[in-house]
């Protein structure tokens, strides 16, 4: 994986020792809270419900050991013992100090890692499949595009003040693992007829209050001018995105209202203007980058066999585990979704443990993945059933990979300043009341936002849930048919919302439904795809009846 | 009644506006009628607080009670992580929130 060079660590060190000037002169006066607030956001540093929350940056998802032992030291140091693992393939602390803030920025830089550009109007990480450099089915590895992406983009002088905040991902396999098609751009490296390897550009996809799929505006970007491309997108951004209202801020409004193909017009004319400066990086740069993602030294003629007679064991294979690249391996995710827990949190013990089995058994890679789980991305299958007791018995052995209780859902109320409900509780209550049936169910991805940003992704679930407010009372609105796949689709609202027990049984219901009409190896986005809402909403909103059949009352 | 609140500067600990200083107590909240804003200015200026608002507060037979459940959840802290909350030993603490 990159290793930061002298270039790389100094910017690190340098924003760190400015967050711990501005941090002092904010407490000692100088600086006034309308002064700091930027400044800390731009560190990664939010005011939340109940204290500061720090958003540590995970570019495209990859860590070290090292990096994941840090994460969990600092959540016992500065922390309350746990982290969050995030939709961005973050991690964020919830109960933050401020005068602690640049402390912990100064340890994240001795692991290489920082908090810069987690926040504010301008290009967030950067995301990517989280079988990166695994994944039997990937053109290339996409990483090394996504770090050139990061590079670029950090403190870009340009993009730092955009109309709003831009999320880019990229991904190089036809399998789209990374909600590509949901982001201001998302890129699939590809290859042309000629056997060259290029970049097809979607651009202005996004969720949020107006959900968006982008659209593909150019198939084709040498891999040598992709920078110079993304230069062209985001100024073409820059120059007529809105800024009068930020609810229309985004570029999919200016790719909406423009219309795609003035919106690429635009582009195109800028791109060959830019062609013309020689902005592009040298590509002795992008294969330096390269080296430092060599594949790891995987044995050869090692056993490409599991042994499955542990049944629990076998579960776990055939649920969380996906083919890798190099016989004898495979790609194994954690689930950081327990029965009844709360998605996407870790312990400072299980954020450990997980550093030290990726350096015991994984070449001492981990990933995190936009669905809130971990991904120990080369285990030898010879190890794997070793690695699995020990996750197991760490309370990390879930079986439930893109199974109803693997749900996405956002911090919610329970911590959030901008939620309108809460999703966690939410989350537990379903991933309890469903255990039992999760494997009769089989895939069904379940997302849940506690407000209208759908950070938790409500708007891509095969079911999706979105809290509101409803004259101070939480309400769930529940929606069906969204994926975030290669088949990207959005969620359709059911009809009217539900309160927290009411939402969990009108999915008892979806599946119900969904079950009586399964064909053969249908999934439930499938079996809904075919026979459409109707039967699902008529089971959803069916009147309530008592045992004798009756109507209930109330 | 209107209280006031916000997150101390240094910490960032949620607190309540006693009449007189800062406590992380919902329960001290004073009732500051129309001087909230005033109380506001004053004290973000000296740096005891931060992001300050004034809420609607209720009188409830368990003390003073937020209206509005984000304010509730933000008195006694996430409900989904009890052992964190300003209650940790009362498993129905949650319950005041709902």
């Amino acid at each position: 994986m990159y290793q930061y060079d002298t270039y790389d660590q100094a910017l690190v060190d340098a924003r760190v020792a400015d967050f711990r000037d501005q941090t002092r002169r904010r407490l000692d006066g100088s600086m006034s809270e309308e002064q700091f607030r930027p400044l800390r956001l731009m560190n990664g540093l939010y005011l939340q419900l109940h204290a500061y929350m720090l958003r540590v940056a995970v570019p495209y998802g990859t860590l070290s050991s090292a990096q994941m032992r840090m994460l969990g030291d600092i959540a016992d140091k500065y922390d309350r013992g746990y982290g969050h693992f995030t939709t961005r393939q973050n991690i964020q602390y919830n109960w933050i100090k401020l005068d602690e803030a640049p402390d912990i920025l100064a340890d994240l830089a001795t692991v290489e890692m920082h908090a810069i550009q987690t926040s504010g109007n301008c290009i967030r990480n950067t995301t990517s499949d989280q079988y990166a450099g695994a994944a039997a089915d990937e053109l290339v590895d996409p990483r090394p595009y996504a770090e050139l992406i990061r590079q670029w983009s950090t403190f870009h002088p340009e993009f730092n003040f955009l109309p709003r905040k831009f999320k880019i991902a990229v991904i190089a396999a036809d399998t789209d693992r990374a909600a590509m098609r949901l982001h201001d751009i998302g890129v699939q490296i590809v290859r042309n007829a000629a056997g060259e390897l290029g970049c097809a550009f979607y651009v202005g996809g996004g969720m949020g209050r107006t959900p968006m799929i982008a659209p593909l505006i150019n198939g084709f970007v040498p891999l040598d001018q992709f920078i110079t491309y993304f230069e062209a997108c985001l100024r073409v951004y820059n120059r007529y995105g809105r800024r009068d209202n930020k609810y229309k801020a985004r570029i999919k409004i200016l790719v909406h209202e423009i219309g795609k193909e003035a919106y690429t017009s635009q582009v195109e004319a800028e791109f060959a203007h830019l062609l013309t400066q020689n902005i592009e990086p040298p590509i002795a740069e992008l294969e330096r980058i390269k080296a430092h993602f060599a594949d790891p030294a995987f044995e050869v003629g090692v056993p490409d066999q599991v042994d499955r007679s542990d049944p629990d064991f076998a579960l776990w294979v055939d649920n969380n585990c996906v083919t890798h690249k190099q016989a004898g391996y495979i790609a194994a995710t954690i689930s950081l979704k327990p029965i009844g827990g709360i998605p996407g949190d870790a312990s400072s013990d299980q954020i450990r443990l997980m550093a030290d089995l990726a350096k015991e058994y994984a070449f001492d890679e981990l990933r995190v993945t936009h669905a809130q789980n971990i991904v120990l991305p080369h285990v030898k299958k010879a190890d794997l059933y070793a690695l699995w007791q020990k996750l197991d018995a760490a309370g990390l052995g879930t079986a439930n990979l893109d199974q109803i209780g693997d749900i996405i859902a956002c911090p919610g109320l329970d911590y959030c300043s901008l939620a309108n409900a809460r999703s966690i509780p939410v989350a537990q209550k379903i991933s309890e009341r469903f255990a039992a049936k999760a494997e009769e169910i089989g895939e069904l991805k379940l997302k849940i936002s506690g407000c209208i940003n759908a950070c938790g992704h409500h708007h891509a679930g095969h079911i999706g849930i979105l809290g509101v407010d409803r004259k101070g009372v939480e309400n769930y609105q529940l929606l069906l048919g969204g994926s975030e796949g290669a088949d990207t689709s959005l969620g359709t609202i059911t009809g009217p919302g539900f309160d927290e027990d009411g939402v969990v049984d009108a999915i008892e219901k979806a599946t119900e439904v969904y079950l009586a009409h399964k064909q053969g190896e249908e999934r439930f986005l499938d079996t809904y795809r075919r026979v459409g809402m109707a039967p699902f909403k008529e089971a959803i909103y069916a009147p309530k009846t008592t045992q004798n059949g009756e109507p209930a009352h109330g | 009644m209107k209280i006031v609140t916000g997150n101390d500067l240094k910490s960032g600990a949620v607190t309540w506006w006693d009449g007189s200083i800062w406590s992380l107590h919902v329960a001290d909240a004073a009732d500051v009628g129309e001087h909230g804003e005033a109380i506001i200015a004053t004290e973000q200026a000296a740096r005891r607080v931060v992001s300050a608002y004034v809420i609607d507060g209720e009188l409830s037979p368990d003390g003073i009670r937020p209206a509005h459940i984000k304010d509730r959840i933000r008195a006694l802290g996430p409900t989904v992580r009890l052992d964190l909350s300003l209650k940790p030993a009362d498993a129905d603490a949650g319950m005041w929130v709902i």
